[in-house]
This record gives structure tokens, C-alpha cells and sequence, in this order.
């Protein structure tokens, strides 16, 4: 049948004979004879090769995917190109199929590549450490609420949290946070898109406060007011970053008194994999790192005082302090941190800067593409990098329909979120998206916009 | 064992590769998306207390060395293709390279997670397939594949629990978990906000009278792993399920271990109500270093209505996401867990199909039993009976203080990677071996003769043995240096000299 095990029938047999037993049956004897199998599973028989790859593609052409597609779909995952070299690095198995670099000396590739890529995250955070990666975004940013809760000798007070994060994260706070008695908050956005100020200085207490930025509706937002309300009111700082090629142009989160950076790494040369497997960065102040949850690697060095790498702090988690670790988090996304360490070593201090700045002028142009538009606004008027919403004036989940039978994936509905933003769309422009493209794509919804009225 | 047959005799490249900034030379360009300058002004569009007043500093490489660089990296990592990785309770088995293919199709891997329903018909198709297999190798009724790792299905299991309880008006705090258990199991309670109970194992083994005095109306539930640690079947845990849910507790089983049961027995049979798997462990997925993984839980009927949002769901021909489902738990992540693992797992099943797991997890046991057999003369074993999937020794009775850790090193030596060591902690420097059954019978002699080899080495080398190892990149490594003075990035100072 060639299956992946190599055992031939003598061999079989001999192993049977060095173990004493008869049969291959015997050795399953511990488990109770009502609990055995009595039929065989409800499974097809196996395929050979050929079959099940025409089924797989059968199954990936049945999507139509941002390679499809004029894609301006972003929301927390976005259309990046991926360099080739990204691609082909990552099929180098040594990095692949090795485990958890539990034995150091003999996974020295691994974590010397996470170190560089903490080091990284440090550097495009403003922080002083960032740890080894945790699943995506949401979950990241859940974990840095946990923290947050963590820094306080008595936390006390509401988790504030910006109507401007990312809806689903916030929606994977409440599931981590659930049981917790800290009320969740939120904080309203103005009519321009940003944070309220004056309704977060309405606010009485709170432990932290998690704001993104760029936020959700793609709008900036005013860090240095923002960094001097949690001084005068003693609030943990929590950025989270969606759009993590933002950080290439815009000051860091660090240079505004941020305790917690986390967030998405997935610009950073992962494709969107409907979703998974993203990034999930977190960096953190020094004085923090003991409250830090995930794994961290660490120089030390070897007996013949060489440098080297180790995993490192780890009586923070689970496999050391088990019930009491900072989190629960073992396999984290250990590959897709070495994926973010080759693209940003690829792309380097001006290449990364460049593409920012690149990202900057196609949405800029997109923008002032709307703003001369008869039929379509901008929802909001605060500044943005590369992500904003739209109003079409027509029913987006229409526009998304009509849009997509003719090769174009105009953007994030709202909707669902947010039932009064029904006919806005978040449209994000990058470096694949080319003039011609953007203005297609208006001419586009002008059409439709048109045919409404 | 002959020398010629290890790898480190031919050792690895003679080079050094310094950390990427170390090679960083200002004005060398790597990747370049377009040859042409942005013409904007950033100032003029963006506040200027926004913007970043010096570039983060990444390093400048050509594109040239950034590959160099990664690939002598690679050098430095054992991995499963390069040899046997024995780890215990880690599944490190073969990663078909079919699997890479199939999760790198465009329509997979190019495909946003937020693209309407009728344009995401095929990965939604083998999302619901996934899901129903998964279902049917473990004998439960409905599966989320949402779950990002192990550790998040165990959290996602015990949120099940409390949402479970909480619509029952049920105050129950109380978690319980055999001393075995792995460090996440009560990790992932705790996060749940369960005051974990450790109870302890009699020869290995949970019964019915352990549980028992820790069951009353505060418990939630039980927590096990079957087979567990220690590679040894649960045989009470139908006893032990029925006794738990007299008491109005649910049983949580952690499937790190399902490797040895594919065909051959399943937990939803055992009065399991709630399961973890892994498909970086059983489905052959690959680990990626340290991930990604991906878990997914399996539920008995009762509890299915809690499971994450979104649910897949079949209307017809059509499938559609269901996120109006009012007792669910919530979300886990971003968008649905890790998809491109999905894919690979659920490459591996077709292929598998149901014979061909059936016999993987045969051999995965008769491997395991092979190498207790042919070591247990010379490496202590604390349970007489045979093993499943996985066996556990000690370091008891070797000469010389040689402990645990310096077999391990020395295995390393030998071309090995190390089993599991130090745990479970109930075993006395214990070296959990896990061989899989994509092992053939001549690279487990291999295997064999290498601990033997120690074994003797210990009395007749030990220093030998204690520095080891000697043929890697580096020599063993300070690691209470390391958590003493964390130094967790680079910081620019020259690396000392050697």
C-alpha cells in the first residue's frame, strides 16, 4: 500500500518474537475487551497519491483567493506580496519538522532565528523584549489583557477597551476573560474615528486601557493625548497593532508609555491561509518580563564560553509552575516567527521603511480618489496608513456580491459588527494594488452607488 | 554499534554564522518590491508626532546572505528529517511531504478569511469533512477544528465545562488531575478559573477509589490522558467515567496520546465527554520548531451548542458559517485556527484512510514495545506490564552520578535526538521514549545500540558522558546563566570572543 512506515512482514514477526507475544492484538491486552473497536471506523479507504492531490485541488480551486483577485481586503489579515526567497527558505525542513527546541545544543538554528526575530519586534515596538510568539492577534491581545491584570499589586476597576479594536478580538477577551470579575468597558470612537478622549477621561478607574492603532476603522490614533491620560490616571497601556507594517512608518507604541505592544504579525510575509496560521507578537517593558506569558530565548553561553541559545525564564509556564504559570501556552507559532525573521531580514532597515511609505501613497491616492467622489464618502476624516471605511451608499454585502462574481474583493463588510455601518466597506490599499487597480475599483462602486439612487 | 553509522562523524560545515544584525552592513538592500521611490511627503498626510523619527533598526543584508544565513541556520537543528526524534508524548512522527504541497495551493493559502461564504465553498467542504472524521476516529459526536494547539483545545475543554455548569446554576470550582498529567492540563483549568486537585496515581494508573474521596458537589470534573503519560492504557476509566458522572461531573481527556488508538479503541466509548487532539502529534502535521500546532476538541452531543463560534454547517450542497449560536463559548481567535494545518491533517487522513491509521497506530504500539523490551535490561523500567504507544525509563541504578540529562546529551552524540526527559514527574529522571511508527525496526536497533552504548559508557567514561555533547555547533549550554541575567535581544555589543 506504501503507507509511511517501513515495516515489512518478517520484520513484523521477528519484533513480535523479541516482545513474546503472538500477535500485534496481544500488546493492545490493557485495554478492556468492551472498550475495543468492534467494527471498523466509518472512513473511506485510503487514496493514493494523485488521488487525494486532485481532490485537495479540487477543493482549492472551489475559493476564490487575493491570488484570484483584485484583492482590497484587509481587517487584521492582509494582501502582502511574499518574497519567494520567504517561500523557499521555509521549505527547508530542518526548521520545519524539528520540535520545541527543548534541547538547545541541537536546535541552535531555531533559536538563534527566534532571538533575531525578538530582537526585531523589540526594535518595530519601541519595546525592551518581545517573546517568541504567540498564536495571532486575537489571542495575543487576550493574553496582554491577562497580563495587564497581572502588573497591578491589587487590579482594580473596568478593562477599558477602544470601540476601535478589532471586533473579534474583543470578542476573544470576553472568552479568556469571561470568568474573571473585571467589567470589560468600552470606550467610544468620535465621528472622526478615534478614540474619545473626553469619555475616556470621563472615566472614573480602570486597570488598563487596550487601544489599536492604526485602529480597526483604519484611523490613527492620537497617541501622545492618549499616553498623557493613562499617566494622569495611573492605567496600564496596552497597543495593539493589527497592520504590523504600520510600525515601519509610525513612531512606536513604546514612545508612548505602552506597557504591552501586541498584535499581528502577518504582514510580515505569511500568507492569509483563510486565517491561520498567523503571528501573534507581544513585547513588553523589561521590569514586566516575569509577568510575561509564552516562551522566551535567551543568550547564554556554552562550557567552552561560546555564545548560544536556550529557552529561557521558563519557571513563568506551565511545564514548570504548571496551575500557577502566566499562561497556558506551550506550541506557540514558533515557524511563522522564523517567516516574519526572514521577511524582515529580506526587506531590512529601508526596504521595510520603503514599502510602508509605499503602502502610505496607494491608500492616499485611494483616499483622494473618494474625496473627489460625488458617491462614495469617507466615513471618517481622521488620518490613516493604508486601511480606511467607506460609505458606499448601497448595501456593502451587495456590493461584495456583485463585486466578487467579477474578480474583485472590494473589501470588510461592517455589517455584522456593526449594523449602522451597513453600507460601509473598510477597503485596504498595499503594494499590490496597483493605480489602475484602485481605479477600477472606484469606477466600480461609483457604478453601483449610482444604479442605487 | 559502528562509528561509521553516526551523522557527527562527518560532523557538520566548518563555519560560524553570526546573529543577522552581526552582518549587517548600512546601504546593503535585500528584498526590493519596486525599484521606484514613493513620491509623498508622510509628513503631510500624517501628524508629525505619529511618525517615526529614526527607522527601526533592522538589519541591512543582501538578499544573498539573508538565504546563506538561513540555510546554515537550518544546519543547526535536528529535525525528523534528519533522524529519529523519540520525544514522549510529542508524536514526532514522519510529515508527508504531500501534506506541503496541498496546504501551499493558492486557493488555500492565498485565501482571506473574511471573503464571502460562496467564494470560500472548498476549505468550508473540508472544514465540515475534517471535523466529521476527526468525530469518527474519536467516537464522540461533534468536533471544533478551531483550536489553535493543545493547550488551547484544553482551555477551550474547560470553557465547556463552565458554560456547561453555569447554565446547569452549578457553583463547581474543583478540577481534578492525575500527578502524570501534563503541565498544561492544569494550566489551562486555572486560566478556566478551576482550583486544580492533584490526585494521586496508584502503579501508574488512576482508579476508581482515588477519585472517589475528591468527588462531591464542588467538582467539575476530571482531567486525564489516556494512554497516558506514562504510556500505560487507563484500563478503569470506564468505571472511573461512570463514577464521575454520578457525582454530576464531566471527564476530560487529553488526546495527546491518540496515536496509539486509531481504529483500535475510542474515547467517546470510554465515557470521555470532552477531548483535545493534535493534529502536530497524530496527523502527521509538521511542528514547526515549536509551531504551529492546531487542536481540535470533540464533544459529546450535550455539549455542542457551547462549542466556538463559528460553526460550520452543511445546508444541502452548501456550506455556511453559523455565528448566531447564543450558548457558544465565543471566539478562540482572529478568524477559525490554524486552516493550513487543517488542510495538511486532513491530506494525511485520505491518504490514511481508515486501514491505513488502523495500522499506524498498531505499528506506533509495537514499535514502542519493541524498544522496552530490548532495553529493559539495561535501563530501569518501573511498570512490569507492556506499554502502548510510548515507554518511560529511569536513570535509576547508573554509576557514576550520570544522570538523565547527560544520556540525553550523549544521545545526541550519537545521532539522536533525546526522548522526553524529566517527565512525568512521578519517575525518577525519566526518559519518555515515544518512537512512532514511521520508525523501521534497523533505525531502532540503532537506537538501541546507542543506549546501550551509554549505559556502558557511564561506568567505563563517565566524564565522556557528562560533557557530552561533543559533535554540536556548541557544547552544553549554561541555562541558570541564562534565566539569571536574561539577555533576550541583541544589543549590539560585540559577541566575545570565543
Amino acid at each position: 500500500m506504501g503507507f509511511y512506515f517501513p515495516h515489512t512482514e518478517d520484520e513484523i514477526r521477528e519484533m513480535l518474537d523479541a516482545i513474546g507475544v503472538k500477535s500485534i492484538d496481544d500488546l493492545f491486552k490493557p485495554i478492556p475487551e468492551n472498550l475495543r473497536l468492534q467494527k471498523e471506523l466509518k472512513l473511506p479507504q485510503g487514496l493514493p497519491e494523485p488521488k487525494v492531490e486532485a481532490e485537495l485541488e479540487r477543493l482549492a480551486k472551489a475559493n476564490v483567493s487575493c491570488a484570484d483577485s483584485a484583492c482590497f481586503m484587509g481587517g487584521g489579515v492582509y494582501n502582502h506580496y511574499v518574497p519567494r526567497t520567504v517561500d523557499y527558505l521555509l521549505m527547508r525542513s530542518e526548521f520545519s519538522t524539528a520540535y520545541t527546541p527543548y534541547q538547545p545544543e541541537a536546535s541552535q538554528g531555531t533559536l538563534q532565528a527566534v532571538f533575531e526575530y525578538q530582537t526585531m519586534i523589540k526594535e518595530l515596538t519601541g519595546m525592551e523584549v518581545a517573546n517568541a510568539s504567540m498564536y495571532d492577534g486575537g489571542e495575543a491581545t487576550a493574553e496582554a489583557v491577562l497580563m495587564a491584570l497581572r502588573i497591578p499589586k491589587k487590579p482594580e476597576g473596568p478593562i477599558l477597551i477602544s470601540q476601535g479594536l478589532h471586533p473579534h478580538y474583543q470578542r476573544v477577551i470576553n472568552t479568556y476573560a469571561k470568568h474573571l470579575e473585571h467589567e470589560k468597558k468600552i470606550v467610544p470612537l468620535t465621528s472622526k474615528g478615534q478614540i474619545d478622549l473626553d469619555a475616556l477621561k470621563r472615566e472614573p478607574s480602570g486597570v488598563c486601557l487596550v487601544v489599536q492603532h492604526p485602529n480597526y476603522f483604519g484611523c490613527l490614533e492620537q497617541m501622545d493625548e492618549i499616553a498623557a491620560l493613562i499617566k494622569e490616571k495611573g492605567l496600564t497601556l496596552v497597543v495593539i497593532v493589527c497592520e504590523a507594517l504600520s510600525l515601519a512608518l509610525l513612531e512606536p507604541p513604546g514612545s508612548f508609555g505602552a506597557s504591552i505592544v501586541a498584535g499581528e504579525g502577518q504582514s510580515f510575509g505569511i500568507r492569509p491561509g483563510f486565517g491561520g496560521p498567523l503571528l501573534g507578537f507581544f513585547a513588553s517593558r523589561m521590569e514586566l518580563v516575569r509577568k510575561m506569558p509564552g516562551r522566551l530565548v535567551g543568550e547564554t553561553k556554552d562550557r567552552d564560553g561560546r555564545r548560544g541559545f536556550v529557552l529561557t525564564l521558563a519557571t513563568r509556564e506551565q511545564h514548570i509552575r504548571r496551575a500557577k504559570a502566566t499562561s497556558n501556552i506551550c506550541t506557540n507559532h514558533s515557524l511563522m516567527a522564523l517567516t516574519a525573521g526572514m521577511y524582515l531580514s529580506l526587506l531590512g532597515k529601508n526596504g521595510l521603511a520603503k514599502l510602508a511609505k509605499i503602502n502610505l501613497e496607494r491608500a492616499y491616492y485611494l483616499r483622494q480618489k473618494i474625496e473627489a467622489s460625488k458617491l462614495l464618502k469617507l466615513k471618517y476624516s481622521s488620518p490613516v496608513f493604508n486601511e480606511m471605511t467607506v460609505e458606499l451608499g448601497v448595501d456593502a454585502e451587495q456590493v461584495i456580491e456583485k463585486l466578487g462574481s467579477q474578480g474583485i474583493l472590494p473589501g470588510v463588510p461592517l455589517k455584522h459588527h456593526y449594523p449602522e455601518l451597513a453600507d460601509c466597506l473598510l477597503i485596504a490599499a498595499t503594494e499590490m494594488n496597483e493605480k489602475e487597480q484602485i481605479d477600477d475599483l472606484v469606477d466600480r462602486l461609483e457604478e453601483l452607488a449610482r444604479k442605487e439612487k | 554499534m559502528t562509528e561509521e553509522k553516526t551523522w557527527r562523524k562527518r560532523g557538520s560545515m566548518p563555519y560560524e554564522e553570526p546573529l543577522i544584525f552581526e552582518k549587517s552592513v548600512p546601504g546593503q538592500q535585500g528584498f526590493q518590491i519596486s525599484e521606484r521611490e514613493p513620491a509623498i511627503a508622510a509628513g503631510k498626510i500624517i501628524p508629525q508626532n505619529l511618525l517615526r523619527k529614526t527607522p527601526a533598526n533592522l538589519p541591512e543584508v543582501g538578499e544573498p546572505e539573508v538565504v546563506r544565513h538561513y540555510s546554515r541556520l537550518s544546519t543547526w537543528n535536528y529535525s525528523v528529517d534528519h533522524g529519529f526524534y523519540p520525544l514522549g508524548s510529542c508524536t514526532m512522527k514522519y510529515n508527508p511531504k504531500i501534506n506541503e504541497f496541498t496546504a501551499s495551493l493558492p486557493g488555500f493559502a492565498n485565501l482571506h478569511p473574511e471573503t464571502r461564504e460562496n467564494l470560500t465553498q472548498g476549505i468550508l467542504e473540508l472544514w465540515h469533512r475534517l471535523e466529521k472524521a476527526l468525530a469518527e476516529i474519536c467516537g464522540m459526536d461533534a468536533v471544533t477544528i478551531q483550536p489553535c494547539a493543545g493547550a488551547q483545545g484544553e482551555l477551550t475543554g474547560m470553557l465547556l465545562f463552565r458554560a456547561y455548569f453555569d447554565e446547569l446554576k452549578q457553583n463547581r470550582t474543583k478540577m481534578l488531575l492525575p500527578d502524570t498529567a501534563h503541565g498544561t492540563n492544569p494550566a489551562s483549568a486555572a486560566l478556566a478559573g478551576f482550583d486544580v486537585v492533584e490526585v494521586e496515581t496508584q502503579n501508574g494508573l488512576l482508579t476508581p477509589e482515588l477519585i472517589r474521596p475528591h468527588l462531591d458537589q464542588t467538582t467539575a470534573g476530571l482531567m486525564l490522558t489516556n494512554p497516558n503519560t506514562l504510556g500505560l492504557f487507563e484500563t478503569h476509566i470506564k468505571k472511573i467515567a461512570d463514577l464521575v458522572h454520578s457525582a454530576g461531573a464531566l471527564l476530560y481527556m487529553d488526546g495527546a496520546n491518540l496515536n496509539a488508538l486509531m481504529g483500535i479503541a475510542r474515547p467517546g466509548d470510554m465515557g470521555v465527554d470532552v477531548m483535545q487532539l493534535n493534529l502536530h502529534k497524530t496527523f502527521s502535521t509538521p511542528h514547526g520548531g515549536g509551531g504551529p500546532g492546531s487542536g481540535p476538541v470533540a464533544v459529546k452531543k450535550f455539549l455542542e451548542p457551547y462549542l466556538p463560534n463559528p460553526r460550520v454547517v452543511k445546508e444541502r450542497e452548501n456550506f455556511r458559517l453559523d455565528c448566531t449560536r447564543p450558548k457558544s463559548i465565543g471566539r478562540l481567535t482572529g478568524w477559525y485556527g490554524n486552516a493550513l494545518v487543517w488542510i495538511k491533517a486532513f491530506t494525511y487522513i485520505l491518504r490514511m484512510g481508515r486501514d491505513g491509521l488502523k495500522k499506524a497506530s498498531e505499528l506506533a504500539v509495537l514499535n514502542a514495545n519493541y524498544l522496552r523490551s530490548r532495553l529493559r535490561d539495561y535501563y530501569q523500567i518501573t511498570y512490569p506490564d507492556s506499554c502502548m504507544h510510548e515507554c518511560v525509563f529511569s536513570d535509576k541504578g547508573f554509576p557514576n552520578e550520570i544522570t538523565t540529562i547527560d544520556i540525553a546529551k550523549r544521545l545526541i552524540d550519537y545521532g539522536f535526538h533525546p526522548p522526553t526527559v524529566y517527565f512525568p514527574l512521578v519517575i525518577h529522571g525519566a526518559l519518555m521514549i515515544e518512537p512512532t511508527e514511521t520508525e523501521s525496526k534497523s533505525r531502532l536497533e540503532e537506537f538501541i545500540d546507542a543506549l546501550i552504548k551509554i549505559k556502558e559508557e557511564a561506568s567505563a567514561e563517565p566524564e565522556l558522558v557528562k560533557s557530552a555533547p561533543l559533535k554540536t555547533p556548541v557544547a552544553r549550554l549554561d541555562e541558570v546563566a541564562a534565566a539569571r541575567h536574561p539577555v533576550l535581544c541583541w544589543s549590539g555589543e560585540e559577541p566575545d570572543e570565543k
